[in-house]
């Protein structure tokens, strides 16, 4: 419970404290100082140190695995924020704003990591929902911006409409908002066969939450609103928002997928492979290098469906290596791509003569998006094929994830070989060695999870 | 402990050497940390030491550190040992665009090399399998000619899908090992049906041919060959196609036997069109690096058509051949990239007369070039004698259409050497020099090695005996 008050609360003290201070760097400051001590709070809460515990008929459970999630988004967060702080101070007038907004959303996924019915999965994502809409708007004068801070919202509206209506469906069929197999399928032997309402309110939960991880072919959203929104917000929705959106998911069919039996491996394999597709062979053909990232999220979102696919123990353990994984190597990417004046293929070129260091960290994390070896992103879809072939019978999903992952290869690569095979003078805004710090770091960690991915793991079950 | 400190001495000098600011200290370096990696190389080898490396890494994966070194294993790390030192003292007095880069990631290729060589646990093995193709990745792509960046990407994806579809076959398995383990001997002592390795084997065996390359997957070799720089071309050439050909011996045939004999007539009809293809496009060939890299092509086609006779005679063939074609394609290499930087050509049509310009040069080109055709006393014959001993036992026909590519090559190798050392000086050949004393110096050791195991092959057969009749034994 502690991290759903007091992301609450910060999201709160960060709005009056753009009254209160006058310069941009103190307000970063400060939310890097709230996002601490929610991360500690957190921890407390997972060590069962210090939590506060409010009743709440249910409605919430909280075990280790939400939590652990929720400490890696947190850490993301905080991550996102070290790197990108003084980015965010350039996105607007209104800083203060802003931050508040991103505690919110991280208000929204603690409550996503925690849910135990349909009720609060619904509350939960509107909470994360509703602050992204503005973030993405919030470049005003941009009509870009603004495009697709409507069509976000619209669209997002329409599948909350949607995951109403299959809850509204399921409730009526069972007369519960409980996700809990029992209740969902009477266990009397007399009735095996769900209900044909229950059904259909799965099927359109299934397709509201395909439409919030942008996953084909609810997908159609994703590259106007990656590519409309300013860049470091961008990056907020693609890691951690993202992240926590799969979370929901795979914990929401973990058990009620058994209803739909066999056809649940169909219905799943159909997104999947839908997915990898729209957003691999898309990304090839991106002039932007903002936009392809747009569309490998996509891509990487297939990879993440394995875990629903799959739903055993390795599925879990993935899920929670590859958030690590790709918030890593996303939030760093992004942070390059911030500093990079021109977001096409060609304003990188001979970026590394200029900008040895973004550069180089750049390097790793694009593999470890791609999945090379000695990097985290191997692990990550290591653990999730691992989890398909364990699940037995279904070879041919993963051999054409592998193939799949090969075309990623392309666009990823693309931007190493303009960064240090192409001659060019890419322009950066001014990078200051604290930054340079950062980003070593954070690649330093992408390696070393890519080495001994136990680390996390081992964490997982301490 | 050896056989970690082969693997951590060119990482850690690698890594050193990427960060020097001066070239030449970094070049120095480079040439002294192989020096050493060699001497290692020669203790793993003739001392008595452990063979065996084993740490905890992966626990909860069921994977672990192991290094193990067979024979086979042994030899590859000397070959790669005793390559290093050889470029990296014919490359001395190039010079390169940001050597210390250069240098460091050839020696983490080294590493890789190295690691694959001697990881005896599967996921360990794929690791170093990777570690080696990204350092060549960028030495290609940074250094190469002017179509590196197209060239070496297509390279670069071929390769990976293969590794990719590779991991899959290597996860197949692990998940039918009896301990859910990556260990080599779990691996080795994996029951697959006739039907799931009759699919599974091709995920490995697609990954290994197109490392080899093996017809139809060679598509991306010329080209990568014509266009790196010649130190990284000696590396791929003389090693990393080894790795393809090691790999079938150590993860392909014990862990598919029955599959391996099943495809073992469709594989070696691969090879042996590979190598005729191969042969037939060198002899038209004009540019003296897309001639080795053909000829290199059916030099592999042999080795990799040996292997899948499932004959003991041709198995210490491949092992003898694997060793020798390394030492003679590294000293083509050199050659080839020595003309190519005294007169500014590696067209055939345009060189001529060198034996007058430089005697001593074309005495060695002709000692390599003999090697290359494999005549008798150069060390190629044994190995390919006994190859194709075993080919004629498995199928004379296939043997006999396979021998027609020995006439060939003695076509285009001595085609070749006709028209680079005789016929008149012309103008692009008027002002060669003879041999520096670096390159003189490498390529007379390599001569000597050349004519030492033509002589007496007896210590190679000796080295390896144990892995080529482990995988008798296992049947």
């Amino acid at each position: 419970m502690n991290a759903i008050i007091f992301s609450a609360i910060m999201g709160v003290v960060m709005m009056f404290s753009g009254i209160v201070l006058k310069q941009k760097s103190a307000i970063t400051k400060t939310a890097i100082a709230a996002l601490l001590l929610l991360l500690a709070a957190n921890l407390c809460n997972s060590y069962s140190v210090f939590s506060i515990n409010v009743d709440t008929h249910g409605l919430l459970h909280f075990n280790k695995f939400g939590l652990f999630f929720n400490t890696i988004l947190i850490a993301a967060t905080l991550v996102f924020v070290l790197l990108s702080g003084s980015d965010i101070e350039k996105a607007g007038a209104n800083v203060a704003d802003y931050y508040a907004l991103i505690f919110f959303v991280l208000c929204g996924t603690s409550i996503l990591t925690s849910f135990n019915g349909l009720l609060m999965l619904f509350i939960g994502i509107e909470i994360m929902s509703i602050p992204l809409y503005i973030l993405t708007g919030s470049e005003k004068r941009n009509l870009k911006s603004n495009e697709a801070s409507l069509k976000y919202f619209l669209m997002g509206s329409f599948t909350t409409g949607i995951m109403l209506m299959g809850i509204a469906l399921i409730y009526g069929a069972t007369g519960s908002f409980s996700i809990d197999t029992t209740v969902l399928t009477p266990a009397s032997a007399g009735a095996p066969v769900p209900s044909f309402l229950e059904i259909a309110g799965l099927m359109l939960l299934f397709v509201s939450m395909c439409f919030k991880v942008s996953a084909a072919p609810f997908h159609f959203w994703t590259p106007d609103v990656y590519d409309g929104a300013p860049s470091v917000f961008t990056s907020f929705m693609a890691a951690i928002v993202k992240v926590a959106g799969f979370f929901a998911f795979v914990n929401l069919f973990d058990s009620s997928a058994n209803i739909l039996g066999a056809s649940w491996k169909i219905l799943v394999g159909f997104v999947i492979i839908a997915t990898l597709l729209v957003g691999n062979v898309t990304a090839v053909f991106q002039q932007s290098i903002k936009r392809m990232l747009a569309y490998s999220s996509i891509a990487q979102a297939g990879f993440m469906l394995f875990a629903l696919y799959s739903r055993n123990d390795l599925a879990k353990e993935g899920i929670l290596l590859y958030a690590v994984a790709y918030c890593l190597a996303t939030i760093g990417f992004f942070a390059v791509l911030i500093k990079v004046k021109d977001y096409t293929f060609d304003g990188f070129n001979g970026l590394a003569k200029s900008q040895p260091v973004l550069a180089f960290t750049a390097v790793i994390f694009l593999m470890s998006l791609a999945g090379i070896p000695l990097t985290a992103g191997f692990f990550a879809k290591y653990y999730m094929l691992a989890s398909v072939v364990k699940a037995g019978g279904s070879l041919w999903i993963v051999l054409a994830a592998v193939l799949f992952a090969a075309i990623s290869v392309y666009y990823y690569f693309k931007v190493i070989q303009s960064m240090y095979f192409k001659e060019g003078a890419a322009e950066t805004s001014e990078i200051t060695t604290p930054f340079k710090v950062g980003l070593i770091l954070v690649a330093s960690a992408v390696i070393l999870v890519g080495v001994l991915p136990s680390i996390v793991l081992n964490w997982f079950y301490f | 402990m050896i056989a970690l400190l082969l693997i951590l001495t060119p990482l850690v000098a690698g890594l050193l050497v990427f960060f020097l600011k001066q070239g030449s200290a970094a070049k120095n370096l480079a040439l002294v940390s192989s020096i050493a990696i060699l001497a290692l190389a020669l203790v793993a080898v003739f001392a008595p030491v452990s063979p065996v490396y084993d740490a905890s890494w992966l626990t909860n994966l069921g994977s672990r550190f192991t290094l193990k070194m067979d024979g086979m294993g042994k030899m590859l790390c000397l070959l790669t040992a005793i390559a290093y030192p050889l470029v990296f003292a014919a490359v001395y007095k190039n010079e390169y665009k940001n050597p210390a880069a250069f240098f460091g990631l050839m020696l983490l290729t080294q590493a890789g090399l190295m690691g694959v060589f001697l990881a005896a646990d599967a996921l360990l093995f794929y690791f170093f399998w990777e570690l080696a193709l990204i350092p060549v990745y960028f030495l290609c792509s940074i250094w190469g000619g002017e179509k590196r960046i197209a060239v070496t990407f297509k390279f670069f994806v071929y390769t990976f899908i293969g590794s990719l579809l590779m991991l899959v076959g290597i996860l197949y398995v692990y998940f039918h090992t009896a301990d859910q383990s990556f260990a080599m001997e779990s691996f080795y002592k994996v029951n697959l049906s006739t039907h799931q390795q009759s699919y599974i084997f091709w995920l490995f065996f697609v990954a290994f041919a197109i490392k080899m390359p093996i017809f139809p997957f060679h598509t991306w070799q010329p080209d990568t060959y014509e266009q790196s720089p010649t130190a990284t071309t000696v590396i791929m050439s003389a090693i990393m196609v080894k790795m393809g050909l090691f790999a079938i011996v150590r993860w392909l045939l014990p862990i598919f036997p029955e599959a391996s004999v099943q495809f073992a007539n469709v594989i070696i009809v691969l090879s042996v069109i590979g190598m005729l293809y191969a042969s037939l496009i060198a002899i038209r060939q004009d540019d003296l690096k897309r001639l080795i890299a053909y000829s290199s092509i059916a030099h592999i086609g042999l080795m990799c058509a040996a292997l899948f006779t499932h004959n003991r005679t041709a198995m210490d063939g491949v092992m003898i051949q694997l060793f020798n074609h390394g030492i003679n394609v590294i000293g083509l290499w050199i050659l080839a990239d020595l003309i190519e930087q005294k007169l500014g050509t590696r067209k055939l049509s345009e060189l001529g007369g060198l034996a007058q310009k430089a005697p001593v040069m074309a005495i060695l080109l002709v000692v390599m070039a003999l090697a290359n055709v494999a005549l008798p006393l150069t060390n190629a014959f044994i190995g390919e004698f006994l190859m194709f001993n075993g080919l004629f036992q498995f199928n004379v026909y296939m043997a006999a259409v396979a021998g027609i590519s020995i006439i060939l090559a003695a076509v285009y190798t001595l085609n070749m050497v006709q028209k680079i050392i005789y016929g008149e000086v012309n103008a692009v050949t008027a002002n060669a020099v003879d041999l520096a004393f670096n390159v003189k110096l490498v390529l007379v050791i390599i001569a000597l090695v050349i004519i030492v195991f033509g002589v007496f092959p007896q210590p190679l057969i000796d080295l390896t005996k144990d892995s080529a009749a482990g995988l008798f034994l296992k049947k």
